[in-house]
């Protein structure tokens, strides 16, 4: 397959993940709905489905209040920084072989770095909102978002051993004959896990917690701000869906169809499990989730490393 | 642990149960026989207005939604002369046919009175009054009351011993 031209490839992946992430606005609301016995948003246009814009053209034309009190340059680049941030890991994830932006030899570290610089965005925003809730829940995303990282990254570095490489298409290539999923099984459950408190989903969403905290750090923001919180948050869900496809089960890869086609099904297939989770367990508590990361997790992830090291060392 | 993978495992087979909305427009939901709706105003068998104008629905309404006025007609029966009920401040508590002696006023299973227009949520008594006698066939309060009206006299009523008479001395 040609390469498409970079900028053809830029447009057209950031077409299609912005309004996939917008798409999945309806998508959990009907799977969420689906899964509690009801219907969801079945009214406007065929199953529902020009909800999406319905919800698109509310949120555009809402006031967008920046409070009084407010640290008035970073409130408003706050929820930027998690666009900007998710958006630019999508450059190395490669959807099909080709379609890919920035083939980088340190893929994978480039996805982690910005990982970790999204979690700036949430600070930030907790901190620029100069309200109690906000910064509660801004407090809460840096700590439980710094210590799921520690072990999001140690728990890649099995898959990295095997593979030979931080590229993703030589990740990706090297599953042929095996998905990572088989031999990195615990590397996959840890990083599934991480991945779900790095998305800020429940029911790692300690940092919204509408239960304790109103919403958390974007208690304060309306209109298009929101939007973009939200519309980042749906980012990250599609990232890490794409990241466990890509790392754990082969990617592109497999028979009869299109490979972008394979790509696209595995990711959907994370996605509902995502909005499954959220469906079905209910929020850690903060200690809990602390504990559950530095005592269970961490260790996890290093015995995981261990054995993977060992192994590849005694097989070669 | 386990008790987490089969939490999630009883949500996903969710997926094949029924699903419990009912979709309202197109599928009307079943409404009990007493449903507490529209309130309507009854007649008796004979056609005759059921209401006796006693002001007990008026008084024991908790909102104030009803108004009327009490008049008789040339056979001092008692009736309503206008009797006006603002479903727009109507609770549908039902204290009103509770309250009522004579069975006149009677909820209905209807609840789509939707109006764009606040005004039109005023009934008058001939959007209450409905044709038949409602949930209590056969009764008539005028056949079986003590009053005296006109076509009907002491001791005539259903049911009703003949009046003593007071003067006689005989037992």
């Amino acid at each position: 397959m040609t390469s498409p031209h970079p900028i053809a490839a830029i447009a057209g992946i950031l077409i299609v993940v912005l309004s996939l992430s917008a798409m999945l606005i309806w998508v959990e609301r009907r799977l969420l709905a689906l899964w509690q016995d009801r219907y969801g948003p079945n009214r406007v246009g065929p199953f529902g489905l020009l909800q999406v814009v319905a919800d698109m053209i509310k949120i555009f034309t809402k006031e967008d209040w920046i409070p009084p009190f407010a640290d008035k340059v970073v409130f408003v680049i706050a929820p930027m920084i998690v666009m900007v941030t998710v958006l630019l890991s999508f450059a190395v994830v490669p959807f099909a072989p080709g379609i890919i932006v920035a083939d980088l030899n340190i893929a994978l570290l480039f996805f982690l770095g910005m990982s970790s610089l999204g979690v700036y965005s949430i600070v930030l925003a907790g901190w620029a909102s100069d309200s109690k809730y906000s910064l509660l829940g801004g407090l809460r995303a840096a700590a439980q978002m710094i210590s799921y990282e520690v072990f999001m990254s140690l728990s890649l570095m099995g898959v990295v051993l095997l593979a030979g490489s931080f590229s993703l298409t030589a990740i990706v290539e090297a599953q042929k004959r095996l998905w990572f999923v088989v031999p990195q099984f615990l590397g996959f459950t840890l990083f599934l896990i991480a991945g779900v408190a790095e998305a800020r989903r429940l029911p790692f969403d300690l940092p919204e917690a509408e239960a304790e905290l109103v919403a958390g750090f974007h208690s304060e923001y309306s209109g298009m701000k929101f939007g973009m919180f939200f519309v980042g948050e749906y980012l990250g869900l599609i990232l890490i869906s794409s990241m466990i496809t890509v790392l754990f089960f082969g990617g592109w890869l497999g028979p009869w169809l299109p490979p972008i086609v394979w790509f696209a099904i595995k990711m959907f297939a994370f996605i509902c499990f995502f909005i499954l989770l959220r469906a079905s367990l209910p929020r850690l508590r903060f200690d809990q989730l602390m504990s559950w990361g530095w005592k269970a997790m961490l260790p996890l992830a290093l015995v995981n490393l261990l054995l993977t090291g060992a192994v590849v060392l005694a097989w070669k | 642990m386990r008790s987490l993978i089969r939490t999630i495992w009883n949500v996903l087979l969710h997926t094949f149960h029924k699903r419990v909305t009912i979709q309202y427009p197109e599928e009307k939901p079943y409404l009990a026989p007493r449903t507490r709706g529209r309130i309507i105003l009854s007649r008796d068998p004979d056609g005759g207005e059921r209401c006796v104008a006693c002001y007990l629905c008026a008084v024991v309404c908790p909102v104030d939604c009803i108004a009327l006025q009490a008049t008789e007609d040339e056979n001092e029966r008692r009736y309503p002369e206008f009797f006006r009920i603002n479903f727009s401040r109507c609770i549908f508590c039902g204290y009103c046919e509770d309250a009522c002696p004579t069975y006149a006023i009677q909820l209905t299973p209807d609840f789509e009175m939707g109006e764009y227009n606040r005004q039109n949520l005023v009934y008058e008594k001939e959007d209450l009054l409905i044709d038949g006698p409602g949930k209590y066939p056969g009764y008539n309060y005028w056949r079986v009351c003590g009053e005296q009206i006109g076509g009907k006299d002491k001791g005539e009523a259903e049911n009703e011993a003949p009046p003593v008479d007071l003067r006689s001395l005989l037992p």
